[in-house]
């Protein structure tokens, strides 16, 4: 038998077609999820949890025998924290794997740029993350915490009693869309509440800033005025650690100039000496240490599946799984993955949230939500210290802002992220 | 009248009687029962406002266990079970305490959680531990107390300060004692206007934050002309020290940012400057050096934990042979087959330094990895009202060292002189019998060895994560091509000056327009000399 030219070729064919022809027959037994969390580069020190938590909740499901009968399928890809790869990344998850639903992203900037892709292919995003608010897109669903669902809340306890009776706030933040758009609101927020402009302090720092000696040394001379003065805080990720370790070397203690963080969750402080940050605050939807069966069992199971005893969960991680549960109901609900019957089926569902509420999908995508406040405790977990009477609903567009607070999104009755309700028109 | 008074008399022996009748009844009861009783059955409400009540009555209570008891329930070893209604004090040791007679348990209840507490309660029970701590024979917590009665400033104190005072034998801790008195006097609703007077004097002697916090906190209330008179007088006073203070602060922070930034360049200034390669690996490199770190740490946690504060000066030589010997397997690996191509060379190095980042985050995971800093890199002092923190403090001595010992090796050593050789003319060097391959793959290894015990240091200031390196490399390259490829001196003063322009412009421009700044005017100062501040003549310029 010799080798022709064909023969080759047909090998090649039959080969070819062997191997895509596998995956192709399978696919048709399975619904597809993409995953679409950075696992290298910057932001993977976040965003690698979130993709195994996803794959717990997949697995899960799957022994709970799948969904519509079908099993699921995790589809991981790697957008390496880098923003425009995000888009092309959703695309490949969309047009080419054909997934039924989205659940990714962690920076505004990379949902910002996935945003064009799911409306154009008409595919769902869940955002796990706390934002900025000032969006509402019928693609996407906000399981993070909107302003109103964290920040607000964080300062109003530190106005009150228990929380010192702040009268003096250094808003310092990151110098990118997330902290500048919740320092607006909260400046807004706090004229609104009487605190005079010069008892406000903003300050941005570059991302990845590891030289705090100016900035702890100005917020110290800020809060020399006489009175109880209180830092803020929405810098991201890495500047945190050394930003806290400034603190405590220049002696500033929580009893003195507390921080509330909101970007600062167990998963961060596992990577410092916290027995400096006693008593320092951070305000979630979600703490580790919240005592709640559902959340005991959460634990266990997240450190059998990552097979480490001591691996932490965080907000963000309760946000997917709330996220998850209410998709995995939508779909039973409607009883298809069509995006289109999905969006409109997930409005109203209700799934059990971590912390022992129930939260509820509104027509806003927002969701309902406790807002928690926790004390950093030596052992890196929080101590609940404060919480809100029941859930809060998330607020797409803050009550605060000029040009925002007219605004109203509703994609059931409606069918608008951003109606105006003073000029009763769909878009600002 | 008479007889109304006789009757209230009467009345009043009566009632007498009855008081006395009972106390003698309750008396043995008394006994048996125990001061503490009352406020350790508040805790077990677990509310704040309970809490509250339950430490100032602990506080009041005169019980010998009262320091103990408060100091547990800061230290969230003071626990509770809500079911069997009992507390109990967990001691260092981790063993079961009664609280009231801190004798150990005979049967401690399973069901103990931690007394709650919140920043408003731990204020008030570092006040009240305060009071209780002036005449402790500690001179740190004496110290400690001073300070907790300065900022609780209770009218109640004023006569344990007064009579501490009297006893006080050291006088830095008199010092701290009288400004709690003048505090306290200050703070008090019905002292004199002279007494007050007095306080605000004493108090105008401080430079500090905190007496600044106070005078402004009084000056917001005070009514008396006099008063607002000579508060407005003490602050502007203050203000004034503190604003001269203000520059000299500004140049130390300088110094500091300024030897981080040399430490993290010195070995890029070897590597690129000396040999002309350019190393994106570099930042990596730091990283392994801040990793080694963790590791010997870690070390010292499990085996060790009594000689923490030696995991420093063990991780250095560690991190200085580790990474370098991974620089000289990169050198003999890659970048020797690319010498004289920069191109290649940039980018194989930055695939090298990706390849690095990856490893670290599948060994390490992609988190923070937590590296202590030793007693003697935490916390700070004030020298003339100008802070300081140990851990910048030994940053600029260790690269002070790290640049003298380089120096060193570069004049005084064979290898050192051979290197030079070498970077200054290869063919000339190896006709004289020196093996330039060598000298290049030790050449490296220095490199890269100076950058993993920079970061060591780093690891103190900064966050130990795969991404550690990348925050650094810019920078690098900045300072090593302000100062001059190839002079080592020059790289000395480009860090310093870069460090101090960047923190003087800090305070006016902010740190995100500061950055920006100082990167547009060295863009303005490369097109003006290509050769950085101290550039090299001679035959070396062309090789």
């Amino acid at each position: 038998m010799s080798i022709t030219r064909r023969r080759v070729l047909g090998g090649v064919a039959l080969i070819a077609s062997l191997a895509l022809g596998a995956p192709a027959a399978l696919a048709q037994d399975t619904i597809k999820v993409g995953v679409l969390h950075s696992l290298s580069g910057t932001m993977a020190i976040s965003e690698t949890t979130l993709k195994d938590v996803m794959l717990m909740l997949i697995e899960e499901q799957n022994k709970k025998g799948g969904l519509l009968g079908k099993k699921l399928e995790a589809v991981v890809v790697d957008p390496a924290s880098n923003w425009p790869l995000f888009a092309e990344k959703a695309r490949e998850l969309i047009a080419q794997k054909k997934v039924s639903a989205v659940f990714g992203c962690w920076t505004s900037v990379s949902r910002k740029s996935v945003l064009p892709v799911f409306k154009e292919l008409n595919n769902i995003l869940f955002y796990p993350v706390q934002y900025e608010g000032e969006e509402s897109e019928r693609n996407v669903f906000y399981t993070g915490a909107a302003p109103n669902q964290q920040a607000i809340p964080a300062v109003d306890y530190l106005m009150s009693k228990d929380g010192g009776e702040v009268k003096r706030w250094v808003l310092a933040g990151t110098d990118y869309v997330y902290p500048r758009t919740t320092n607006k609101i909260l400046e807004a927020y706090l004229l609104a509440k009487g605190v005079a402009k010069e008892d406000i302090m903003i300050n941005y720092t570059p991302f990845g800033h590891s030289d705090w000696q100016t900035i702890v040394a100005d917020i110290v001379k800020f809060g020399s005025a006489g009175k109880k003065t209180a830092v803020v805080s929405t810098i991201n990720g890495d500047a945190n650690v050394p930003f806290y370790k400034e603190l405590a070397n220049k002696g500033v203690k929580a009893t003195d100039i507390p921080v509330v963080a909101f970007s600062v969750g167990e998963e961060e402080l596992a990577g410092v000496d916290t027995k400096n940050l006693v008593g320092h605050l951070a305000a979630w939807n979600y703490f580790q240490s919240v005592k709640d069966p559902a959340n005991d069992a959460f634990i266990t199971k997240w450190r059998e599946f990552t097979k480490n005893p001591k691996r932490v969960t965080n907000d963000p991680m309760e946000a997917h799984v709330i996220g998850f549960n209410m998709w995995v109901k939508a779909v039973e609900k409607a009883g298809t993955v069509d995006p289109d019957k999905v969006i409109d089926a997930i409005v109203g569902i209700e799934v059990p949230n971590l912390t022992g509420g129930v939260s509820k999908m509104l027509p806003n995508h927002h969701i309902t939500k406790p807002v928690l406040i926790g004390e950093i405790k030596t052992d890196g977990q929080f101590d609940v210290v404060w919480q809100t009477k029941g859930l809060v609903p998330g607020d797409a567009w803050t009550d605060y802002l000029e040009g925002s607070k007219d605004l109203e999104a509703d994609w059931v009755g409606k069918k608008c992220g951003n109606f105006n309700t003073k000029t009763n028109k769909c878009g600002s | 009248m008479a007889a109304r008074s006789k009757l209230g008399r009467f009345f009043y022996s009566a009632l007498t009687l009855v008081a006395v009748l009972g106390m003698i009844c309750v008396a043995p009861f008394a006994a048996s029962a125990n001061v503490l009783d009352a406020p350790l059955a508040r805790l077990e409400a677990d509310s704040f406002s309970e809490t509250t009540k339950a430490i100032e009555e602990i506080a009041r209570s005169g019980a010998p266990a009262a320091a103990t008891l408060l100091q547990a329930m800061a230290d969230r070893r003071l626990l509770f079970d809500p079911t069997t209604r009992t507390v109990a004090v967990k001691d260092a040791a981790g063993k079961l305490l009664d609280p009231r007679t801190l004798q150990p348990l005979a049967s401690p209840p399973s069901g103990l959680s931690p007394v709650r507490i919140n920043n408003r309660l731990r204020g008030l029970i570092d006040a009240e531990l305060g009071t209780l701590a002036l005449v402790s024979p500690d001179r740190a917590k004496r110290l400690e107390a001073a300070d907790a009665v300065f900022k609780s400033r209770k009218a109640s104190d004023l006569e344990a300060v007064e009579l501490a005072i009297s006893r006080e034998r050291d006088s830095a801790v008199a010092t701290a004692l009288r400004k709690a008195h003048s505090a306290i006097q200050l703070a008090k609703e019905d002292a004199s206007l002279s007494v007050k007077l007095a306080a605000v004097g004493e108090l105008g002697a401080f430079t500090d934050t905190d007496t600044l916090g106070l005078l402004n906190q009084t000056l917001a209330s005070a009514r008396q002309p006099e008063l607002r008179a000579s508060l407005e007088a003490a602050i502007t006073r203050i203000e004034h020290q503190r604003q001269l203070l203000a520059g000299v602060q500004n140049v130390i922070y300088g110094l500091s940012l300024g030897s981080v930034l040399l430490l993290a360049a010195i070995g890029l200034a070897i590597t690129f400057g000396v040999m002309g390669v350019i190393n994106m690996a570099h930042g990596e490199m730091v990283m392994l050096g801040a990793y080694t770190t963790f590791v010997v740490q870690e070390a010292f946690r499990t085996w060790a934990p009594g000689a923490f504060d030696l995991s420093l000066p063990i991780a250095i030589p560690l991190a200085f042979g580790f990474t370098g010997l991974v620089g000289i397997a990169i050198e003999r690996g890659i970048i020797r087959f690319l010498y004289g191509r920069p191109l290649e060379t940039l980018l194989a190095t930055w695939g090298v330094s990706l390849v690095l980042q990856q490893a670290v985050r599948t060994t390490f995971g992609p988190t923070n990895r937590e590296v202590g800093n030793p007693s003697y890199m935490s916390g700070g002092f004030e020298v003339f009202g100008v802070s300081i923190t140990w851990g910048r403090l030994w940053i600029i001595v260790f690269t002070l060292v790290v640049f003298a010992g380089l120096q060193l090796v570069l004049r005084a050593t064979r290898l050192g002189l051979e290197m030079r050789a070498v970077t200054q003319n290869r063919r000339m060097a190896g006709s004289m019998g020196i093996r330039s391959a060598r000298v290049d793959a030790l050449t490296f290894g220095l490199g890269s060895g100076i950058a993993g015990i920079a970061g060591v240091a780093l690891s103190q200031i900064d966050n130990v994560s795969p991404n550690l390196g990348q925050s650094y490399i810019v920078d690098s390259f900045m300072v090593v091509v302000f100062g001059g490829v190839g002079n080592l001196w020059g790289t000395f003063v480009s860090a310093f000056a870069l460090g101090i322009a960047n923190k003087l412009l800090e305070p006016v421009a902010g740190a995100v327009l500061a950055k920006i700044f100082i990167l547009v005017l060295l863009i303005l100062f490369i097109q003006k000399r290509p050769r950085g501040l101290f550039a090299l003549k001679g035959r070396a310029v062309e090789a």
